[in-house]
């Protein structure tokens, strides 16, 4: 007979956890006692959403599944914004937490919350564990449910006398069988056969590539399928990584703040390879106007994507990374969209990014510096905002895995945690938060996780001392009124000594790479508050509700 | 916009229903009625969905309603010959007298059972569609209903052919 604690730990570790990121309590107490002495390396955050942010963060560095810990009432909640983070963004992470003991549970006993009634509507599936010996099967179902299919978080929620109460250490079987539970992997011959026709037929093909590419580590074929017919590809902000950005056939991002060149393609496409993607508001813009001329093939593992915002023509339901080799297996290779391609070009010719070099610090020059300096070998994580739009259109990733982001909920603060997260899935390769001065104050604590851990996230601080994108929209769109958006200049530097981090202040462009360079060379965590133009906007910008390729802030159409 | 009957085969284990219904409530659906109770199999059970919406918002919500990993399988019984029912008691003032013999008489005529007699009101008991019960309704509330108890609307397809199964 084990405790439940202890066939816990061991669970973990059946399932190839190597590192569990959490903040002990009251009704974890018999956890954390196991983990005391138990191989299982845990991490001690400064606070439950960083640990949330974390697991996270490594799962999408890794491909594998995250685990954090919490406590019962607000141990839990705090997990709360980081496990609908990981929802939105399909993020298979498995969140332990503890609640109080079955006896008192619906009493609103001391810190008791109904966290799977709570987190139900941002979880794959959770589980209330009744029962010690429920333990080891839960756990199995949970890793299999969060890591298959379309990837989620999954939340067990351990009442203090399941994992105190004893139980037969029970052999489980190694497969997991749910009978509600049965993904589609493999897409639909007639539909794959359509879809290929229709690639063959075409004269302006574009793909749409998404997150599901980088979860089903499908870029190699996503790559094969572009070049082999030389099919232009646009990403989506999830999406970025599966193709190299300087892959001739890469166009970028497209949507509200993708490139020009992206958003004139969809527009005028005549097929529209949609893979692993949602038609999110944030990349069609008006809807009606999305793609208006394409033929549209929808390739997801989710069937409730398919139809969801947009009628599509040729829905494939499937694993991306299978449906993609079944598609090479059957197609013909030429390059035979000569005049599409050439017109692409021309619009990238005259529609580039902007950047400015008038001897003032633009957030695009230390993006673009810091890019050039690891060329692609380095995991960039980001906040949310204008940092992250910046990184996403100036940053040059060459491999899926390496670009790390909240796309779907756009959480404040998830980059910082997230980093830390993604430094032990990629301990090989430097990590860099691209921050706001707003996002970073979000979860600003965890520097002394980074501190007292000595792990080597570099913070790179975009610093207007604003919540730059609200205030561009108010610039934009509300009259410079700006409401609330101000905040007062922090000396971020002072803050990191504080905690025995290294930093920086950068006010000049000349500046900028011995920073970087200082960063790199630093063997521990190191902050840079890199003093940019207040009033830089994220441009080209597609204002919502319009059309996508009625950007505002691009250069005039010729 | 028609009204689709929903037939949801769901795990029978706590917290399935609440999983369901606030599936309906944060993605917007508004649900017409909603009967569960156990079925031919010992451990689940069947909730009874009718919803009204157009055809790829219904598709939509039988979609996110297959993803719940304790649904087993989800049919639109709309779509197939069925037979559907619902059961509803009505209270309804009925004094000795005139409008007593009224209610029974219009009791009689829907084939509706009287199942309790009080001083000044009965109940009655009525099985039989939506139609056939709000027109029911419509006709006693000149008496004054003093309660209605609807169980919401269950459904089975006709002939041998089932909606069980795997998913």
């Amino acid at each position: 007979m084990k405790t439940g604690a202890k066939i816990l730990v061991e669970s973990l570790q059946r399932e190839g956890v190597d590192i569990l990121f959490g903040y002990p309590g009251g009704v974890v107490l018999p956890i954390y006692d196991e983990l005391y002495d138990s191989p299982l390396k845990h991490l001690l955050v400064r606070h439950e959403q960083a640990a949330a942010h974390a697991a996270d963060g490594y799962a999408r560095a890794s491909g594998k599944v995250g685990a954090c810990l919490a406590t019962s009432g607000p141990g839990a909640c705090n997990l709360v914004t980081g496990i609908a983070t990981a929802y939105m963004d399909s993020v298979p992470i498995v969140a332990i937490t503890g609640q109080v003991p079955t006896n008192l549970l619906g009493n609103d006993a001391f810190q008791e919350s109904d966290i799977t009634g709570i987190t139900m509507p941002v979880t794959k599936h959770n589980y209330l564990v009744k029962s010690a010996s429920d333990l080891s099967r839960v756990i199995r179902e949970a890793f299999y449910i969060a890591g298959t299919g379309r990837p989620g978080p999954v939340l067990v929620d351990i009442p203090k006398d399941v994992s105190t109460g004893l139980a037969k250490d029970i052999p489980l079987p190694e497969k997991v069988t749910l009978r509600g539970y049965n993904p589609t992997y493999k897409g639909h011959k007639r539909q794959i056969d359509k879809a290929v026709e229709l690639i063959e037929h075409a004269e302006r093909p574009l793909i749409y590539a998404g997150g599901g590419i980088i979860s089903s580590n499908a870029s190699a074929e996503l790559i094969q399928l572009a070049t082999s017919c030389g099919i232009p590809v646009t990403t989506t902000l999830m999406g970025i990584g599966c193709i190299p950005c300087d892959h001739p056939l890469n166009l970028g991002m497209l949507g509200m703040h993708g490139t020009e060149y992206a958003n004139f393609a969809v527009t005028e496409s005549d097929l529209l390879i949609a893979i692993g993607a949602r038609f999110d508001d944030r990349v069609t813009g008006k809807i009606d106007t999305f793609a208006p001329h394409a033929t549209i093939v929808h390739i997801d593992i989710d069937p409730a994507e398919i139809g969801k915002n947009k009628r599509v023509d040729v829905p494939i339901v499937g694993d991306v990374k299978a449906v993609l080799q079944d598609m090479l297996a059957i197609l013909k290779k030429n390059a035979m969209y000569e005049p599409w391609i050439k017109k692409i070009r021309h619009w990238r010719q005259h529609h580039p990014l902007r950047i400015k070099d008038d001897g003032r610090l633009h957030p695009q020059q230390i993006v673009r510096a810091l890019s050039d300096l690891v060329k692609g070998e380095a995991v960039i994580v980001s906040e949310v905002g204008q940092n992250q739009m910046w990184t996403a259109q100036h940053f040059c990733f060459h491999h899926p895995r390496t670009w790390i982001t909240s796309g779907g909920l756009g959480t404040m603060g998830y980059g910082f945690p997230a980093a830390m997260g993604a430094h032990f899935a990629r301990p090989d390769v430097p990590v860099f938060d691209i921050a706001g001065d707003g996002s970073i104050q979000m979860n600003i604590q965890e520097m002394g996780t980074v501190a007292a851990n000595r792990i080597p996230v570099k913070v790179a601080i975009l610093n207007n001392m604003y919540l730059g994108m609200v205030r561009q929209w108010q610039e934009l769109f509300f009259d410079r009124r700006y409401s609330y958006t101000e905040l007062p200049p922090v000396d971020f530097v002072k803050i990191a000594n504080a905690y025995g981090i290294d930093g920086i202040r950068v006010d000049t462009p000349d500046e900028v790479l011995p920073a970087l360079k200082a960063s790199l060379a630093c063997d521990g965590p190191f902050v840079m508050d890199f003093r940019i133009e207040r009033e830089e906007n994220v441009f080209p910008m597609v204002p919502a509700g319009a059309a996508i390729n009625e950007m505002i802030g691009g250069h005039p159409r010729t | 916009m028609k009204p689709h009957t929903l037939s949801v085969l769901v795990e029978n284990k706590p917290g399935v229903l609440s999983r369901v219904t606030g599936l309906f409530s944060r993605r917007g659906f508004n649900i017409e009625s909603l009967a569960v109770g156990t079925c031919e199999e010992p451990d689940m059970s069947r909730i009874t969905i009718v919803l009204i919406g157009d055809d790829a918002k219904v598709e939509q919500v039988m979609k996110q309603l297959h993803k719940l990993i304790d649904v087993i399988k989800v049919s639109d019984l709309t779509e197939n010959e069925r037979v559907e029912r619902e059961l509803a008691l009505i209270k309804v003032n009925a004094e000795p007298g005139t409008s007593r013999a009224e209610v029974m008489q219009i009791a009689s005529i829907f084939r509706a059972q009287i199942i309790d007699v009080g001083a000044k009101s009965v109940i009655l008991q009525i099985i039989g569609d939506t139609e056939k019960i709000d027109a029911l309704e419509k006709l006693l509330r000149q008496y004054g209903v003093r309660e209605l108890v609807r169980t919401g609307r269950i459904g089975i397809l006709r002939g041998s052919k089932t909606v069980s199964g795997s998913k």
